[in-house]
């Protein structure tokens, strides 16, 4: 409470107006009156844009504001393949907002959510305020940067995360691109949990995908804060070996906490020095930062706390968080699962606004991750709550088989995920 | 435990406890709605090499679900999400997707090859795959309209001997060549 009305006094104060005037302009500037119920959505990505779309599906009474800070989304899956140079463009990874308005009327709003008031149920935009019954928080990510020493904005241009698809991607790509044969790739992974469990070490195999072919004298170094790989473990070892010998440099228990980006350095637990000649960081990471300003994060002041079977946040009430920015127990940090609680979520937030019994979890997570630009391993697991906790259901699950004998198939299958994936979020 | 208490609950009809604020079991719905991130919105799968479930027989799906849960059906993460659910979860998924409209995909097909088909179809398969595919005897499932390429890969899987034939398929399909059957499959995908 105090936190809202200190972010909401602080965008005012930003602005023409004094505090004395606060609760008019906090009227005038009322963007859209609500005269339904009326869910807000905050976060067009794998999470946001599915709970707005069955929502919609399962009750057309409601209204259904996204809120989404750029006019496009372009999906992190996959984009590991345009950083190997297996996809030439991020075209099939982006996706737009019309559809969803069209065929499901969901209110697409372009702005950025600066203020959450619980209380009030309300939330502030660079557009004005939004009023709500009920609010879904799907913000992904943000980065501990307290955590990095150094890695503030001008490094990030140096020195990319990608760990959020868009330009950062692009520039990744383009650095791997104009770097010398010869030279070191330095990826860094963070102690876990953080977005996407296997993905710096796809990232890996797509870096060292590329530069097998292109710049053969060249490797990468992975420096892991974890003290292994933290999934996929065994089939990403055999998929390096097979593959990657004297390329893929693994280094477990390395956790970076300080770059250099002048010196192309950075610091592992403030000791030791690793060079490389293009380098990627994957900094620690939070819940996205509006979630952290509206106090939805737990003690550990980094992750969600949720009820597990409406996604309510333990935090506030009427606020339900889902996605990479949630706790789900068992369920992943990944675009898939993040649908799978999007679906759950909206559910039972359609049983709650209409005073209806809620309904027990039962979710799903698929996450394929490329080896090659022709195997891809995966893991899947189907989730259920137990005690209030979400957990996954007892001997089903796991990952590809050990042999790589599905690898091929298992492309081929990753690829219409996407496609199937996407095409939830946007039609 | 928590689920014995709730076929006894559902038995006995006992269940207007909303006011303990336990949730329901899972539905239809939210069981196959968490299907959908890779079979499409109400199982119209958009991805090539992903079959449709909507408007697929309940039968068929039951089957397929327990062979990929036994192993006898090959496949991928099939069988490790099959092992998540019980049999009346499965026959409820199967009822929740057998119910949707029939997903009409748009693909590049030969116009040579679906005449062809169209030819071999009544004739060999059509005992079984009734209503040129449209519908299916027993748990044979539906065909019309699905992914050419997921077609594909199973009819070679079923050459190969890696998913097994039932008798009267085997029957047909032996002595018939891959361009006969390629064009089949041509068929199949272009009814809508
Ligand atoms: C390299 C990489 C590879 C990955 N591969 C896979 C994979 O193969 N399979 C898989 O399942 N997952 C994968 N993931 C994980 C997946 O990307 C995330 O788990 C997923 O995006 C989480 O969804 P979300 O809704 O929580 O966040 P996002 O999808 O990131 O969506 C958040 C949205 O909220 C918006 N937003 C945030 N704050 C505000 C605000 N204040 N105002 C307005 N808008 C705001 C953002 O702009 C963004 O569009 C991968 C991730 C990475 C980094």
């Amino acid at each position: 409470m105090t936190l809202d009305r200190r972010s909401f006094l602080k965008l005012v104060g930003a602005g023409a107006a004094g505090a004395a005037s606060l609760p008019l302009i906090g009227q005038a500037a009322e963007l859209m009156p609500k005269s339904a119920k009326r869910v807000v959505v905050i976060g067009g990505g794998y999470g946001g844009t599915i709970a707005a779309k069955y929502i919609r599906m399962m009750d057309k009474s409601i209204e259904v504001v996204l809120i989404e800070r750029n006019d496009h989304f372009v999906s992190c899956p996959f984009s590991n393949l345009y950083i190997g140079g297996i996809l030439t463009d991020l075209n099939p990874l982006t996706i737009k907002y019309d559809k969803l308005a069209a065929n499901h009327g969901v209110k697409v709003v372009q702005a950025e959510v600066t203020a959450i008031d619980a209380a009030a149920k309300m939330v502030t935009t660079s557009k004005g305020t939004i009023a709500y019954d009920r609010l879904v928080v799907s913000p992904g990510i943000d980065f501990r940067l307290d955590e990095m020493k150094g890695y503030d904005a001008a490094a990030m241009e140096v020195m990319p995360h990608a760990w959020k698809a868009g330009p950062q991607t692009v520039l990744l790509r383009k650095q791997l691109v104009d770097m010398k044969d010869g030279g070191t790739v330095v990826v860094t992974v963070p102690l876990a949990p953080y977005r996407c469990p296997p993905g710096p070490y796809e990232r890996a195999s797509m870096i060292a995908h590329y530069l097998k072919a292109n710049k053969p004298k060249s490797k990468v170094v992975v420096l892991d804060a974890n003290p292994d790989i933290t999934s996929k473990g065994g089939l990403f070892k055999k998929g390096w070996k097979d593959n990657y010998e004297g390329i893929i440099d693994y280094r477990p228990a390395k956790k970076v906490t300080e770059v250099d980006a002048k010196a192309m350095a950075v610091m592992v637990e403030g000791l030791e020095e690793v060079k490389g000649d293009v380098i990627n960081v994957i900094p620690p990471q939070r819940a996205g930062q509006i979630a952290v300003a509206a106090g939805l994060v737990g003690d550990d002041k980094n992750w969600c706390p949720v009820n597990a079977t409406t996604f309510e946040s333990t935090k506030q009430a009427g606020i339900h968080v889902i996605g990479d920015a949630c706790v789900a127990g068992a369920m992943p940090k990944s675009g898939y699962s993040a649908n799978s609680e999007a679906k759950i979520c909206a559910m039972n937030i359609v049983a709650l606004i209409n005073g209806k019994e809620t309904t027990e979890l039962s979710g799903i997570n698929v996450c394929y991750s490329y080896i090659t630009d022709k195997d891809a391993v995966s893991v899947a697991g189907v989730y259920t709550v137990k005690e209030g906790k979400i957990i996954a259901v007892p001997n089903s699950g796991g990952v590809s088989p050990a042999d790589f004998s599905a690898t091929k198939t298992e492309a081929m299958y990753a690829e219409s995920w996407l496609k199937n994936i996407l095409t939830e979020m946007s039609t | 435990m928590m689920m014995k208490w709730r076929g006894w609950a559902l038995a006995t009809g006992v269940l207007a406890v909303s006011a303990l604020a336990q949730a329901a079991p899972p539905t239809a719905a939210m069981l196959s709605n968490a299907c959908a991130g890779c079979h499409g919105t109400n199982g119209g799968s958009a991805g090539p090499t992903m079959p449709s479930l909507a408007g697929q027989s309940k039968e068929a799906i039951e089957v397929a679900m327990k062979k990929f849960k036994s192993g006898e059906r090959p496949g991928t993460i099939m069988g490790r999400l099959a092992k998540g659910y019980s049999e009346a979860e499965v026959s409820a998924m199967a009822e929740f997707f057998s119910k949707q409209k029939l997903y009409p995909t748009s693909q590049p097909l030969d116009k040579a090859k679906i005449a062809k088909g169209a030819s071999l179809q009544e004739s060999n398969c059509g005992r079984c795959h009734i209503e040129d595919g449209k519908e299916g005897k027993d748990d044979t499932p539906a065909m019309a309209s699905q992914w050419l390429p997921y077609m594909q890969m199973q009819m070679a899987d079923y050459l190969s001997g890696k998913r097994k034939m039932p008798e009267k398929m085997k029957e047909k399909v032996d002595p018939m060549s891959k361009e006969d059957l390629d064009a089949l499959l041509h068929f199949y995908a272009s009814v809508k």
